[in-house]
């Protein structure tokens, strides 16, 4: 143990109760509780790796199925993450400054699409936007369509993940020292200056960790998709929706999909924990 | 020392205590109510809810647990090893494969129900759907089931079938294909989307047509020549624990009462 022998060098010569000694020996035991938790949830994504053989996998990378799967999901995730910054940023700056009913209200609203079943966001989609839905009655007048397009199967990931994206970049900008944002206003910058050339760059770690857990989440979306969008390979079948097919006929599609994505989310958390990290070190 | 000693052994021990020790087999599990799962196809989700009901009223003290999905699903679980007492399956295809996976007796599966593929559109039929030939006209949106659930596959078999009747329009099926927008993974929801009027129309069984959804969608009837009759297997599983209920749950389903009930949800019976 590193950290006690270190201890221990430095309290040289300065005498040690012999309880308390053998109580810190002791008081590392308490690790081992926390194994449990994380054998539980190491081991099953350890078990679909051991399932799929490198054979397997590069067997089964270049089918159609999974190719169309990984297209639809990638162009579908990107766009909807962009989308999330772009419409999430001034949401965002409106919960940064904490006042008012209005804050509460947004604060709650913009938490509900991440507590509630995907399955209720995709019926809620299609009373909305389906052609005899609130909106999509007047969309279909126009000729638009959305249900069973790709635009649903973004707009269903802006919905369930572009939230993630509002909350973190959020306690990103409230965490800017008013007193910056003052100096600045002092210095002559004013409203957008200060929030492109100040704030931005301040809260640029969460940005970034908000936007990769927006793209994470968007790529696994599944329940509100297949209400909202329907399952059509190329077009609308994104790979968790390919995994689900796959499961019942293909298994080797499921399983290469499932490891292809759990691989994606891994590297995305790495980007994520390495730029919060940078973030701690740096401030 | 001593005391965070102990509660690290503690939960420790507490935790190997969850694994089941060789302990002699309880006894008071006949003394609690029996209770009977049946895994049926999600077509049958009605027609099977009032079956069971009148079961437990016939044999009281039993209780039906019922779990309705894709059949394709109820196979996936019986393969996970599901505790389940009942199959009913909407194919021969699965069942068969559960004969020969061994968990289905091959002398116990018994046809109970038959049933037909129709074509449904919403009532206010923003496809202008009249006969079957329409349904290749350009840009219908038309949803029907993924060739992996049985209704898919009889879908996938009517539309070839179509290629032998000339009084449909040429490269019927071509274009019927092209007019799909979505394969949905069960065949509830080919009706839902269509009861919504998301789509112009879907290819169900013909007793999906019923009760809410008899009253909300149309249909348009699929000739018998070129229609694909889905034959409905039932078996007790052999990993049951309750043998004689099952039994008796099939039975009821073969009886005058269970097969006037399958009639009445518009299954044909065999």
């Amino acid at each position: 143990m590193a950290i006690y022998s270190i201890e221990n060098n430095e309290l040289q010569g300065i005498e040690i109760p012999d309880k308390k000694r053998s109580g810190e020996r002791f008081f590392g035991l308490w690790k081992l509780t926390a194994f449990p938790m994380l054998l539980f949830i190491a081991l099953p994504l350890l078990a679909l790796f051991l399932r799929v053989s490198p054979a397997t996998l590069l067997e089964n990378i270049s089918k159609t199925q999974i190719l169309n799967a990984l297209q639809v999901s990638f162009s579908s995730a990107l766009i909807s993450t962009i989308l999330a910054i772009i419409l999430g940023m001034p949401v965002a700056l409106l919960l940064s400054r904490k006042k008012g009913d209005v804050f509460r209200i947004v604060d709650t609203l913009i938490d509900l699409p991440t507590v509630l079943p995907p399955a209720v966001a995709g019926i809620a989609l299609l009373m909305t936007f389906g052609r005899n839905g609130l909106v999509g009655v007047y969309l279909s007048d126009w000729g638009i369509t959305i249900p069973f397009t790709r635009v649903a199967v973004i707009m269903a990931q802006l919905f369930v993940a572009g939230p993630l994206f509002v909350r973190a970049a959020s306690i990103g900008l409230s965490a800017v020292d008013p007193e910056l944002k003052q100096a600045a206003a002092l210095d002559g910058a004013n409203r957008w200056q200060t929030f492109s050339m100040v704030i931005v760059p301040m809260a640029w770690t969460s940005i970034v960790s908000g936007a990769v857990m927006t793209w994470a989440r968007a790529l696994g979306e599944f329940g509100a998709t297949i209400i909202f969008a329907g399952n059509f390979p190329g077009r609308t079948q994104t790979m968790p929706l390919a995994i689900y097919l796959g499961f019942e006929t293909d298994m080797n599609i499921a399983l290469v999909l499932s490891v292809i994505l759990i691989i994606i989310s891994f590297l995305s958390m790495i980007v994520v924990k390495g730029v919060l990290h940078k973030h701690v070190r740096y401030y | 020392m001593k005391k965070n000693l102990v509660i690290s052994l503690l939960i420790i021990l507490f935790l190997f205590g969850c694994v089941p020790a060789n302990r002699p087999a309880r006894t008071t599990n006949t003394v609690a109510p029996t209770q009977i799962t049946v895994l049926a196809a999600a077509s049958l989700t009605e027609s099977f809810t009032e079956i069971g009901k009148r079961f437990e009223e016939a044999n009281s003290g039993v209780t039906v647990v019922f779990n309705f999905a894709g059949t394709q699903e109820l196979f996936q679980q019986i393969e996970q090893g599901i505790p389940a007492d009942v199959f009913a399956s909407a194919n021969a295809k699965y069942m068969n494969d559960s004969v020969s996976a061994g968990y289905v007796d091959e002398a116990g599966r018994v046809i109970f129900a038959k049933n037909a593929l129709t074509v449904i559109h919403p009532n206010a039929n923003p496809g202008e759907l009249k006969i079957l030939a329409d349904l290749s006209k350009p840009g219908l949106k038309i949803v029907i089931a993924a060739k992996e659930v049985p209704v898919g596959k009889y879908t996938n078999e009517f539309l070839d079938n179509t290629s032998q009747d000339t009084t449909l329009p040429e490269n019927f099926k071509e274009n019927f294909l092209a007019n799909v927008v979505s394969y949905e993974n069960n065949v509830k929801g080919v009706v839902s989307k269509v009861v919504l009027g998301e789509a112009d129309a879907g290819i169900v069984y013909f007793t999906d047509v019923t009760g809410d959804a008899l009253t909300e969608l149309g249909m348009i009837e699929i000739p018998s020549d070129l229609n694909v009759i889905a034959s409905y297997p039932i078996a007790t599983l052999k990993s049951s624990q309750n043998v004689a209920f099952a039994q008796a749950f099939v039975d009821y389903v073969l009886s005058d009462v269970g097969q006037g009930i399958l009639k009445n949800y518009g299954f044909i019976n065999p």
